[in-house]
């Protein structure tokens, strides 16, 4: 049998990877990165590396970068909320997950986008723990109804009941890590079985160009220490904030990621870091970030083959889409992205449910997306040899009349061999109508009413959801917070 | 080039074209030959940024080309405006604006274009930069006179930042001094409205347009 061939697709030759990391490693020696941190600064001095105390510039050396390059896992693991299932993020691996952080979502009655509520968080939590092919969760929407300052942990504590996936996530304000901390270590039922076994993602955006604020880098710190994995999200905007140039940006994107990197490794050897970034082919005319250009998606790919190069778990976000409502460029730009970042093999890929440059989420996107997704991983299954011959003895003395339906063959393999989508439509034009000959979001908002509605929502164990509570009350009171809105699953 | 309608056609080509040297030269030249400096830039440079805006508007122009004229306008406006003033002690600007990325927000490409446009259309702008303090900005637009305070804001976060800043100037009684315009990618002309600003632009010609209206309806407020 012939071993079957996992489509990949590459865009850059192997002499521009390199040129691309020669000029970003060249960047770090000598202009540097600007660290806001005080306490990153320090371990760069404690290392050696040259740190400018009074403009807070770090150059950091070749032989630092790739000796960090060298102790940064290769594969991370996570683990869902039981530490049962098993998610490789490395190799070839595709894991989708829900764009995260949107503040708006697309309220389908009124077809318009509104702020989202607590409820609304619930809902596309427990949308994501139903959707098959979207492997993580996401702390994807930011709750309108409970004070800013606490913002980044309250959403984690409404994720994390609602859904047992791993979670994509991350820090608002420095003090935030402890208490997000201590809610992963509650349900994972302390804090070193939370290090052998993670449940969540932290992003860390770096400033482009070339800076590292004060809280992505305690982010970057805190995780390391914690074992938590930091997702390096650098997100140059093409003749804006990085260069105009595809290649020139790779080579921003490329410095700002690896000097995050060696914050990682500074704070602790081998602690894992996912090489990944939201950056955008800036529009010239509108002054948007476009995520669902074919440039955006251009760049999203090269970093991603050089990340591989380099021997790193790669992240993008891809396959979302800046349309305002359902419609046809939401399909195009989520389809082309989604298919696009499975060929690139990046290992977490973000994005379902996400409209208008990463600020809007809608749900009924969301479902849309999980089926594109699978289509995704139907492509990156490649075309299998099945049997041997393949066909010969199935068109031997094949006659006029002869079919397939009836053939013991179909009935083996068809299932194997074909998806069957949920709402995509592919119905007779008559059958269609007579089902009210509705467009795929209306489909796609019924299937997320059904959701909702029957199925129960996968919550977690009563004792750790008091627990959770406890650590979101603390942290609440702490910044003078005395009520949190009523929680329904 | 003795003809000045022919200097005059090449100031504001030299903004058209976005050539800071050549505007910047031609400005220098307008000084050293005592031309009259009102008509240079009526008629050569803000003759040129008014065609960059129409080129804007009919989508030939795009961003980078905005900035270029704008940069070249500035730079002629910087020899010019010092010249000017001298010669008939009047203040030559359209406004005076403080313009800045607000509190906690550290994003500054939109608050740059602003403005830029705001100083190639002849307002006095004051650049505070990014994540500046509230209270900044209130303490320059007292100390400078202005007539503008411009906020930007790019996060729904520090965008609330906007309204803390209306409710400032309304605790220390100077509402009434100072128009607001807001901007920024989360900012809508309803949250605009909302927090009782005087002035939105969705884009940085809009907001030069808003300005110029603000100006022109009721000159100092």
């Amino acid at each position: 049998m012939i071993a079957t061939r996992r489509p990949k697709t590459e865009l850059l030759s192997q002499a521009l990877v390199e040129k691309v990391i020669d000029e970003a490693l060249t960047v770090l020696e000598r202009t540097g990165v600007f660290v806001e941190n005080a306490a990153a600064r320090t371990l760069f001095r404690e290392a050696g590396e040259a740190v400018d105390e009074s403009n807070f510039r770090v150059r950091i050396s070749r032989e630092r970068v790739l000796d960090s390059v060298g102790s940064a896992p290769e594969v991370i693991k996570l683990y869902d909320r039981s530490g049962d299932k098993e998610y490789v993020v490395g190799g070839d691996e595709v894991h989708f997950d829900p764009g995260s952080a949107a503040v708006k979502i697309l309220d389908h009655a009124a077809q318009r986008e509104r702020k989202a509520e607590t409820s609304d968080l619930v809902r596309i939590s427990r949308l994501t723990e139903s959707c098959e092919h979207l492997h993580f969760q996401s702390t994807a929407l930011v709750s309108s109804d409970i004070p800013e300052i606490i913002a980044d942990s309250y959403r984690l504590f409404i994720s994390l009941q609602f859904s047992s996936k791993p979670v994509v996530t991350g820090t608002f304000r420095v003090e935030g890590f402890g208490p997000m901390f201590e809610m992963l270590a509650a349900v994972r039922g302390g804090s070193e079985n939370l290090r052998r076994k993670p449940l969540a993602i932290f992003d860390a955006c770096p400033s482009p160009p070339l800076k590292w604020s004060n809280l992505t880098a305690q982010s970057l710190i805190d995780c390391a220490r914690a074992g938590i994995p930091s997702e390096l999200i650098s997100m140059g905007l093409t003749g804006a904030t990085s260069p105009v140039t595809i290649a020139g940006t790779l080579v921003q994107h490329v410095a700002e990621n690896l000097s995050g990197l060696v914050i990682g490794q500074l704070a602790r050897k081998g602690s894992p870091v996912i090489f990944g970034g939201s950056p955008a082919s800036f529009d010239m005319r509108k002054g948007t970030t476009p995520m669902g250009a074919i440039e955006t998606m251009m760049i999203d790919m090269a970093y991603a083959q050089i990340g591989k190069h380099l021997g790193l778990p790669t992240h993008a976000y891809m396959g979302l889409s800046d349309a305002k409502l359902n419609d046809a460029q939401a399909g195009i730009e989520t389809g082309l992205g989604a298919a696009l970042a499975a060929l690139a093999g990046i290992n977490v890929v973000s994005g379902a449910g996400m409209l208008d440059f990463e600020s809007c989420q809608s749900l009924e996107k969301l479902l849309i997306d999980d089926e594109i997704c699978g289509m995704a991983y139907r492509l990156i299954a490649g075309i299998s040899q099945r049997e041997d011959p393949l066909a010969l003895h199935l068109l031997e003395g094949l006659g006029p009349e002869s079919q397939f339906l009836t053939s013991p063959h179909t009935r083996t393999w068809y299932k194997a061999e074909h998806t069957f989508p949920g709402l995509a439509d592919r119905d007779t034009y008559d059958a269609w109508l007579a089902q009210g000959g509705k467009p795929m979001a209306e489909r796609a908002h019924a299937k997320a009413e059904k959701i909702l509605r029957e199925t129960p929502p996968n919550v977690v164990d009563e004792s750790v959801r008091r627990e959770l509570e406890r650590i979101m009350l603390s942290d609440a009171e702490q910044n003078g917070v005395s009520r949190l809105p009523a929680v329904r699953g | 080039m003795n003809n000045p309608n022919e200097i005059l056609a090449l100031m504001a080509e030299a903004v058209v074209e976005g050539n800071r040297d050549k505007a910047a030269s031609l400005a220098a030249r307008a000084v050293a030959d005592r031309l009259d400096l009102h008509l240079v830039i009526e008629n050569g440079y803000a003759a040129g940024i008014q065609k960059v805006g129409e080129l804007w508007e009919k989508g030939e122009y795009f961003l980078p080309e905005l900035m270029a004229s704008a940069e070249a306008m500035k730079a002629a406006m910087t020899l010019l405006r010092p010249a000017l003033e001298s010669s008939r002690g009047e203040p030559s600007s359209e406004g005076k604006a403080v313009i800045g990325t607000i509190e906690g927000d550290i994003h500054d490409i939109g608050k740059n274009l602003v403005s830029s446009m705001l100083s190639a259309n002849g307002f006095d702008v004051i650049d505070l930069g990014a994540d500046v303090k509230l209270g900044i900005f209130i303490d320059r637009a007292v100390e400078a006179k202005v007539d503008f305070i411009c906020l930007s804001a790019l996060l729904t976060t520090t965008m609330l930042n906007q309204r803390r800043l209306i409710a400032m100037l309304h605790d220390r009684g100077l509402r009434g001094r100072f128009k607001v315009l807001v901007g920024g990618a989360p900012v809508t002309r309803q949250w605009a409205a909302d927090i009782g600003a005087d002035g939105y632009g969705e884009n940085a010609m809009a907001a030069v347009k808003a300005a110029k209206e603000i100006m022109a309806r009721g000159a100092k407020p």
